[in-house]
Formats: C-alpha cells, sequence, structure tokens
C-alpha cells in the first residue's frame, strides 16, 4: 500500500461525462428536429438570411474603400446567429474579431457594429448598453474576461452568464487555457464557444492541434466538451442555449466546439488559393448552413416562396439601409483621441491637445 | 522623512509606534475592503498564506474567500479576469507575485487594460490596481529584482505609481483603488520592512496621485528620484553636507501622471539636477525625467542634467547586486560631475 492507494490522492472529476460526443451533433434532417418549435425555427431563418446578405454587403463594402477590413463570417452564420439567440437579454457576449455578425443579430445598429472595421474609432456601441464586450483583436484575450464578468456576476447572486467566441487558431493561446482553467475552478457561468471554420488564417487546425477534438480539450480542465455541427443553425443554438442555462443555474462552464467552415478568404486582403484547393471550399458549400436550414422548414411546410421571399427582401432593406449610411462620411473630431485616455487627462496630454487643435485650426486657415 | 515625528508629536499621538510600509499597505487592503464592498483582492499566495511579503496577511480570514481569492497560478489569468470582473462593475485589486512573475500579463496590460476606456468612449473604465512588488536589494534571484517600470510609463492609459515611504505606501494604495484609472502599483520591496512613526487608527490622509512631494529642499542641487532609490538619495543629500553641497530631495510619488511642476520648480532653485533610479538607465524613466528637466530648465539650468542609475545590464546574481544598485558614492560622483568649477 502506497500514498497513492489513500484519499491522500483520488481523481478529482470522472472523465466520462465530460467528453464529447464522438460525432458533431446535429438536429436538421433527423427525426429529433420534427420537435423543434417553428416559431424559434422561423427566426434563426430570417436572422441567417439576414446574416448572409450582410458578410455580402460588408465585404462589398470593403471594395469601394469604406470599410478598412473586413473578416467576413460567410458559411459560418450559423453560430453567429446561434450564440446571438442563445442570450437572453441580461447575459453578456464576448466576441472575437469576425463576430461583428452576432454583434448585429443581438440587435446592435451594424453601422455600429463596424466602427472598428470602418476605421472611425475603435467600438462603436455601448458595451454596457448591449452587454456585449468591444470585439477582440487580440486572439483568446477576450476569453478570461468573460470568466472574470461571469465570476463577478455569479459572486453577487446575479443570474447572468457569459458566452465567449474564439476561433480554432485561437484555442492555441495561452489565454485560452488560462481561461479554461480558471472558469472550471471558479465554476463560472459562462460558456466558451470555439468556432472551427478550419484555419488560422492560412494555417489548417492539423498543424494547430493533435488534440482528438477540440472539444476534448475541455475534459483537462474538468468541465463538459460539446460537438456540434456548426452549419446546423438549430444544433448549435440548442447546444448553446442548454450550456447557457446550465451556467446561469450554477452548473459551470462548457466548451462548445462549432465544425463549420470559413468560406470567404481570412479577410478582403487574403487570398485563400495560395493554401486551399477550391474542391474543399465547394464541399462546404454543399452543407450550407442557410440550405440547412431551408431544406428543413421546407419538408416541414414552414417555407413557402413567399416567405422565403419576404426573409429576402427584409435583408435587401437592411443591406440598402447600411450601404447608404455607410456611403457617408463619419464626422470625425481628432481633439477626442485625448479625452478617454484617462479620467482627466494629464498635464502631458492637456498640453499635446492644444498642439493638435493649434494644427488644425492652421489646417483650416491656409 | 516627513513622517519623523518630534517628542511632542508623540505626547500628543501615543498610539503612534514604529510601523513597516508592509503593515501599512495591509492596512490601506483592509480600509479598502471595508470601505466599498466592490473592492476584491486576489491573486496567487495571497489568501490562506498572506502572499509571499505578507502584505494580505489575514484578508481572507476577515473579508471571506470571496475578497480575498487564492487564484490558479497564471498571470495572464489573474489580470485577464479582474478586466472581466472590472466590466461588470467591480474594483479588482490584483498582486502580481514578483516584477518578473507579471510579464505574462504584459499582453492583457497593454492591450486590453491600458486601452479599454478609450477604446469605449469612457463607457468601460477599469478601475484596476495592479500591485507589483518592485526593485532589487534584497538579496533576491534574477527574477525576483526587477525594476520594470519603464515598461509601463510607456504604456498609455496605466497610471503607475509607487510609494517610497510608509505613510505613503498607505495613502497612495487607497488612492489607487479609488482611482476610477487602472494603476500600476509598484511597491519597493525592500522598503517592506522600513520603519516610520505611523498609525493605523490615525492613518494619514490620502494623498492626489500625481503629485510629487519635496523631501528635502536644498540650494545647490536638486536629486530627483523615486520608489526604492528615496532612502539613498536623503543619505547622499546628508553626506553630501560635508562637501559643501545643500541637496533638494524630490520624490515623484508616481511616474504617471508626472509632476513636471513640482519637479521644475525644485530644479529652478538649484540650478542643477541628478535623477537616480536604480533600473537600468538606457530609455530608462530617467531618461524621460531628465528631458522634460531640459526642455523646461534650460535657461536656469548650470550643467547638463545627469543619470545616476542601474548598469544597462540584466539583473545581476545577489552577490553582486550591491555594484548594480545606485549607492551614496555613486549619487556623489554624479554631483561632483555637475560642473561646479566652471559657475
Amino acid at each position: 500500500m502506497t500514498v497513492l492507494d489513500t484519499p491522500a490522492w483520488r481523481p478529482r472529476t470522472d472523465a466520462a461525462p465530460l467528453l464529447p460526443d464522438p460525432e458533431p451533433y446535429r438536429l436538421l434532417g433527423t427525426p429529433a428536429a420534427a420537435d423543434l418549435d417553428p416559431a424559434l425555427l422561423g427566426r434563426l431563418h430570417g436572422q441567417l438570411v439576414r446574416g448572409r446578405r450582410y458578410n455580402a454587403q460588408a465585404t462589398a463594402l470593403t471594395k469601394q474603400g469604406r470599410l478598412a477590413v473586413y473578416p467576413s463570417s460567410t458559411g459560418q452564420e450559423a453560430c453567429e446567429i446561434a450564440a446571438a439567440l442563445a442570450l437572453s437579454p441580461r447575459d453578456w457576449l464576448f466576441p472575437s474579431y469576425r463576430d461583428t455578425l452576432a454583434v448585429v443579430a443581438r440587435g446592435v445598429d451594424p453601422v455600429e457594429a463596424l466602427t472598428l472595421l470602418r476605421g472611425d474609432w475603435h467600438t462603436g456601441y455601448d458595451p454596457r448598453e448591449h452587454r456585449i464586450a468591444p470585439l477582440s483583436t487580440p486572439l483568446a484575450t477576450q476569453l478570461p474576461h468573460a470568466v472574470g464578468l461571469a465570476h463577478a456576476a455569479r459572486l453577487s447572486g446575479d443570474p447572468v452568464a457569459a458566452l465567449a467566441m474564439v476561433g480554432d487558431g485561437g484555442t492555441s493561446e495561452g489565454d485560452f487555457h488560462e481561461a479554461l482553467n480558471f472558469a472550471a475552478v471558479w465554476q463560472a457561468p459562462v460558456v466558451f464557444l470555439v468556432q472551427n471554420n478550419g484555419f488560422a488564417i492560412s494555417v489548417p487546425l492539423a498543424k494547430q492541434t493533435a488534440a482528438p477534438t477540440l472539444a476534448h480539450k475541455a475534459v483537462g480542465y474538468g468541465m463538459p466538451g460539446r460537438l456540434v455541427d456548426g452549419n446546423d443553425v438549430a444544433a448549435v443554438h440548442q447546444v448553446l442555449s442548454e450550456a447557457v442555462e446550465r451556467a446561469r443555474e450554477g452548473g459551470g462552464p462548457t466548451l462548445v466546439e462549432a465544425v463549420t467552415y470559413r468560406i470567404d478568404a481570412h479577410t478582403n486582403a487574403d487570398d485563400a488559393t495560395r493554401y486551399r484547393e477550391e474542391s474543399e471550399v465547394a464541399a462546404w458549400r454543399a452543407h450550407d448552413p442557410v440550405e440547412l436550414l431551408e431544406r428543413e422548414l421546407t419538408a416541414r411546410g414552414l417555407l413557402d416562396d413567399a416567405a422565403r421571399q419576404r426573409a429576402l427582401d427584409e435583408a435587401e432593406a437592411m443591406a440598402a439601409d447600411l450601404r447608404e449610411r455607410m456611403h457617408e462620411d463619419p464626422e470625425l473630431d481628432p481633439t477626442e483621441l485625448f479625452e478617454h485616455v484617462y479620467a482627466e487627462p494629464t498635464q502631458q496630454l492637456r498640453e499635446q491637445a492644444a498642439q493638435l487643435r493649434a494644427e488644425l485650426e492652421a489646417e483650416r486657415q491656409s | 522623512m516627513t513622517t519623523a515625528t518630534t517628542a511632542a508629536d508623540r505626547a500628543e499621538a501615543p498610539s503612534r509606534k514604529p510601523a513597516t510600509m508592509a503593515q501599512a499597505l495591509n492596512q490601506a487592503l483592509r480600509d479598502s475592503l471595508a470601505a466599498d464592498p466592490a473592492v476584491h483582492v486576489m491573486g496567487e499566495d495571497v489568501g490562506t498564506l498572506g502572499g509571499v511579503f505578507r502584505i494580505t496577511d489575514g484578508l481572507t480570514r476577515d473579508f471571506g474567500e470571496d475578497r480575498c481569492t487564492d487564484t490558479p497560478l497564471a498571470e495572464a489569468g489573474i489580470l485577464g479576469a479582474a478586466v472581466g470582473m472590472a466590466m461588470y462593475g467591480l474594483r479588482p485589486v490584483v498582486e502580481m507575485q514578483f516584477d518578473a512573475f507579471a510579464y505574462p500579463a504584459f499582453e492583457q496590460l497593454v492591450s486590453h487594460v491600458a486601452r479599454m476606456r478609450n477604446r469605449t468612449r469612457g463607457a468601460l473604465p477599469l478601475p484596476i490596481t495592479v500591485r507589483i512588488p518592485y526593485g532589487g536589494g534584497i538579496g533576491g534571484v534574477e527574477h525576483h529584482s526587477d525594476s520594470s517600470e519603464a515598461y509601463y510609463l510607456h504604456t498609455p492609459g496605466l497610471h503607475v505609481v509607487t510609494p517610497a515611504t510608509v505613510e505613503d505606501a498607505y495613502g497612495l494604495l487607497r488612492a489607487s483603488i479609488a482611482s476610477d484609472d487602472p494603476v500600476i502599483f509598484l511597491e519597493p520591496k525592500r522598503l517592506y520592512w522600513s520603519k516610520a512613526d505611523w498609525s493605523p487608527q490615525e492613518p494619514s490622509a490620502v494623498p492626489p496621485i500625481g503629485r510629487a512631494a519635496v523631501r528635502r529642499t536644498g540650494r545647490t542641487a536638486t536629486l530627483v528620484t523615486y520608489g526604492p532609490s528615496l532612502p539613498v538619495c536623503l543619505e547622499a543629500a546628508e553626506a553630501a553636507e560635508e562637501e559643501g553641497w545643500d541637496l533638494g530631495v524630490v520624490d515623484l510619488r508616481s511616474l504617471v501622471p508626472f509632476d513636471e511642476e513640482t519637479v521644475a520648480a525644485a530644479v529652478r532653485a538649484t540650478g542643477r539636477a541628478v535623477v537616480v533610479h536604480e533600473s537600468s538607465g538606457f530609455g530608462g524613466a530617467g531618461a524621460e525625467i531628465a528631458a522634460r528637466i531640459t526642455e523646461r530648465c534650460f535657461h536656469h539650468l548650470e550643467a547638463p542634467v545627469l543619470r545616476v542609475a542601474g548598469f544597462d545590464i540584466p539583473y545581476p546574481p545577489p552577490m553582486l547586486e550591491r555594484h548594480h544598485l545606485p549607492g551614496v558614492d555613486r549619487i556623489l560622483d554624479a554631483v561632483g560631475r555637475l560642473q561646479w568649477e566652471e559657475r
């Protein structure tokens, strides 16, 4: 008998219930889809169609020079929409830079969601009003923020959950590890959604990890991992809703891996033909999130041509409004650069602001 | 120092007795926790143990684990979580165990803590205090002795505060925790056990952040310093009297905001200045301070502004650190080079 045979050492938790399903969870096209609420499916469909149009419009705006850059979520709309709709108004969303669609789907004005990418300020919406953290450019760094906020809410007895979004590449970052570890130790009400879209810019998942799946990473932290078809909006919505509900009720964090695909290049500035075959893209186009849902809705008699056209018209109206407003030049006040650095500007900042004001005045005079 | 008291003072305030900087810091945390339920202390070993330097001694016992929390051993995670807690409305006070152990949190600090207020046009201020024991002189190993202030003061959006006296340790920490801006609070670890007559029953007034203190007025030259180098400068000023020099000593107390007015006035009064700090000189705080003194006081200067700093070397092993740290002789040597003969 050694000390290892005594209660001095024992596994902290049973690993088996934490393991993800062997295959990504699906609902659309399966018998279980019959139980889905038609009203929910209708909402998801409207948002998906709108999201697809939003991505196309934002990409077009980069070509017209109206956005500095746009990381498209075309092909990933199911994840974006499901993330937004799985949350209650009191919950918080922590998006990455590719998640403006989730921000829009949660009710933020598209122009405000695109402020960062337009370049007139770093964040266009009020994070407190919408309960959406600023879009995070440094990878995975927003994950510990979500944990901290969820932890603070739990300490305050406030039934709030946080949903944090990250990509497959982001799971290699140290902040991913630290966030998941803190969340599990603290049993923070937070859900991590990994959109595994196949690439970190150009680097495929095989060069990113040797884990069986990204969802398996959850087990090492002592939280459940869920694997879901990221193009099946009903499945992603259900998995996220369950995880958010569990978190809110004190059940602790969950890691969700949604398997999806980035149909567009990393951004408009990227050339995806340098690192992937068109045949691969075509295969994923045949597993399109909008088509998957429309097939289900049509088969159940929940979507006719008129309803589909209504969704397209509403999306077109959103795009036209976005286009029109983005073609107006934003109002810029260069002296605002000094206003929000500190609660009160330092003497040095006041002097620099005065210098800039003088330069602006000289520009006006000449 | 300003905390020195006369016999008459002691008679009026019998509760005053020698207290250490560590005790004053502990009291500041206690009083902040008691005054504001939003204040949360967190870090490695800050709970049951009371911190490796015992600055958080007894806080978990008295305020509970939710208010003073032992975290997993991961500095980016600690600071990143503090960001989220501050977003929710709490006022986290984070302990980084040692200067060089704070580096894993650097990305959170530079990319988020310093910028969230600006990024969100003031909607998400982050009232986070990051306490970091810094500097050498305690016989510690390489990674327990860094003076890391230059990394922080080069990052817009952070305040960088460092006390040099027992009284300021209390007052500046209270002020930092109360600040709505993120504060890097650098604790000179070799002064943790320095003593002064100070009473937790009648704590000192909370000074505003950004005001330097004139610790000694002088007529012939001005030493500008902060944190662990203040006692060295005061000792040098006393020794200088034998040489016939009457040295003033300015304690910056905060590097950001930088109190240009107090420094410029003190230097104008003497026409000569030496900036003293123990971190490496090249690209250090002293370079900025010397440049600003020159810009502001050029026509009052009798000699170039000199710097006495640590050498531009990785922190030396403990048995050699005394050669690295600026001492009285090196300061007096610099004062001697202030072109007295050309007066």
